[in-house]
């Protein structure tokens, strides 16, 4: 559950031409999207977290999993400062 | 009796009259030359920042039905009601990369709808009609079911009858109609901080009374154990699990597809105000998932819904918990967080839905000359009819009526993913196919939605959108969220149609718009503007 990605740094492209915000960091953001949806991943009772079934603290934790993706994207695709 | 809950009553009501002031006083606030332009009136002059488009946008994607129904539904049914947690985790990556080109577009072209963009893209003023409608007709009953979040907690605190609703409702209708999207958006503010603070003390308070988060969920289990019912416990049954899944995304879909979302997105400044604050949003999917977790607190409260005409409301399980738990003054203070919560998106939504009828209807059929002003003038009338028609609904219909038509209004604003949606990563498709997708999407989904009963209800149509797998051949249990197997007609029959129309050579409408509007932001050349200094 951290940033790291295995996709290619698009630092290293040069900023793109004329008017385009293509950016493989893009790819990042199905992260969020795909992952709540694997419901194999957390559909069970246990392990139990501080009393919340796996269910439920796992699914709440893909909250900052989003956020920290989400940023990551922003930061690497805002433009003009 | 009413009489016991006075102190509840009071703190509500004098909360509900604050942010009333609030609303009317708000059209003075960041003051334009002139409301007289719908770009003033319903979108706020498109100048929203961070900060206030995080309160607007949560409070507008946050309705008050869903802080009470989404409890009420695991009250009644456990972890499936949880899916409105993956549903709003999903819908901000895809705002990112969907919607922040429809603000640039917008922005350049001057937008103020969904179907103003379809229009320009595919050249085709029916298509346009037809994603107005069905956005209009979708945006209807959420409006309807603003009113049942309040209802829930005037019950809650014996209030029956319908006054004080059309009280709220009028209200309402009036300091919209003078402040457009600026009322809501200083609104959101009170609401957003009232819900916090309520959710905050409440995941704290009362665990600790009820003896800690574990026994919570261990009473939840206990009784959906005890239930014949195969669907509902603290996980989901192995033959829902995909419904699960595919009611997220179909949901997250529809979410921004919804008029009233693409408002507050357009409201915000730059693209950059709009990626900020898909990092920041998520922090209300946190308090809805706490929210949701109130419905296990209500069990293990052992907390009896109120009844009315013989059956258990369960949107009243968590207003009643408040109730039970909270000292009175702090109850009225969670119950006003909820009243408050069905303002700001029924505000929205009616503008919202008045706009689409503004630009796509009276303007392209009605008054095809209207100036700024005239436009304004009609979506301030619109957005008071439209409210009017959402208490009538309420009032005159079976509540259940505005929920069978809201759990419609997901499926078939589904619809509109191929032509607003696709349309704006791609032209590829052909605009008399996509309007055959439409019909297709729309006939598939009403059709699915008719057959799925519900027991429970005792109803034979209508009664989800958990459509059986079975119904089509499959042998297995699983059932699927109805919308995602419409809108997979829809973009079958739009994707074949386009090879098709292609093949014929049947004209296609102009595009009037270019690849470099889609990346526009802040401070870039406006067509309206390019247009002014031509003709100069």
């Amino acid at each position: 559950m951290t940033p790291d990605n295995p996709k290619e740094p698009a630092s290293t492209e040069p900023p793109p031409a004329a008017r385009s915000d293509r950016s493989a960091w893009y790819w990042l953001l199905l992260v969020p999207i795909v992952v709540p949806l694997l419901t194999f991943l957390f559909n069970s009772d246990s392990p139990r977290l501080a009393g919340f079934p796996a269910f439920y603290w796992i699914q709440l934790s893909f909250i900052p999993l989003g956020v920290v993706c989400t940023v990551v994207v922003y930061q690497m695709t805002k433009n003009r400062g | 009796m009413a009489s016991d809950h006075i102190t509840e009553i009071v703190v509500f009501t004098v909360l509900f009259l604050l942010v009333s002031g609030m609303g009317f006083v708000a059209a003075r606030w960041r003051r334009p030359d002139t409301m007289h332009s719908l770009d003033e009136w319903g979108l706020g002059g498109r100048s929203f920042g961070s900060w206030i488009t995080w309160f607007l946008v949560g409070g507008d994607l946050y309705t008050a039905y869903t802080f009470v129904a989404v409890p009420a539904l695991v009250f009644g049914a456990g972890a499936a009601g949880f899916f409105a947690v993956p549903y709003t985790i999903i819908v901000y990556p895809l705002v990112f990369l969907f919607l922040i080109r429809l603000w640039s577009v917008s922005h350049v072209h001057g937008f103020v709808t969904p179907a103003d963009f379809v229009r320009a893209r595919f050249g085709s003023p029916t298509l346009a009609l037809l994603v107005a409608i069905t956005g209009i007709v979708a945006t209807m009953p959420y409006i309807a079911l603003q009113l049942v979040g309040i209802e829930a907690v005037l019950k809650a605190m014996g209030v029956n009858g319908h006054w004080p609703l059309i009280i709220a409702f009028v209200i309402l209708a009036a300091y919209t109609y003078q402040s457009g999207l600026r009322a809501p958006a200083l609104i959101a503010f009170v609401k957003d901080v009232l819900i916090y603070l309520v959710i905050i003390v409440a995941v704290l308070y009362i665990p600790a009374k009820l003896g800690g988060w574990g026994d919570i969920f261990d009473s939840a289990k206990a009784k959906f154990d005890a239930t014949p019912a195969p669907g509902d416990g603290i996980t989901i049954a192995g033959s829902g699990q995909l419904n699960y899944a595919m009611l997220a995304l179909g949901s997250a879909m529809a979410l921004f597809l919804y008029p009233h979302s693409v408002t507050g997105v357009l409201a915000s400044r730059n693209r950059n105000v709009i990626k900020r604050n898909m990092a920041a949003l998520p922090a209300y999917s946190f308090v809805l998932g706490l929210i949701a977790l109130l419905g296990y607190m209500a069990i293990a409260a052992g907390v009896k819904p109120i009844v009315t005409d013989g059956k258990p409301d369960a949107n009243t399980a968590v207003p009643v918990l408040f109730d039970h738990m909270f000292p009175d003054w702090f109850a009225g203070v969670a119950f006003a967080a909820v009243g408050i919560g069905a303002l700001v998106p029924a505000a929205i939504m009616s503008i919202a839905a008045a706009n689409l009828f503004t630009r796509n209807i009276y303007k392209e059929y009605l008054n095809r000359d209207a100036t700024e002003k005239q436009e304004a003038t009609v979506s301030k009338l619109v957005s008071l009819i439209v409210k009017a028609g959402a208490v009538a609904c309420i009032l005159a219909l079976d509540p259940q009526f505005s929920i069978d038509l809201q759990l419609i209004g997901g499926v078939i604003i589904l619809q509109t993913l191929p032509s607003v949606g696709l349309g704006l990563m791609t032209r590829w498709f052909h605009r008399g196919a996509l309007i055959a997708g439409w019909a297709g999407g729309m006939i598939a989904g009403l059709w699915m939605l008719y057959q799925i009963p519900n027991p429970a209800k005792g109803k034979e149509h209508f009664g989800g959108s958990a459509y059986s797998l079975s119904d089509l051949g499959f042998d297995t249990k699983m059932t699927i969220y109805a919308g995602i197997l419409a809108l997979a007609v829809n973009v079958a029959v739009a994707a074949i149609g386009t090879v098709v129309c292609r093949a014929a050579k049947l004209a296609d409408g102009a595009d009037a718009t270019r690849a470099d509007d889609y990346f526009a932001d802040e401070g870039d050349a406006k067509v309206k503007e390019l247009d002014l200094s031509a003709a100069t």
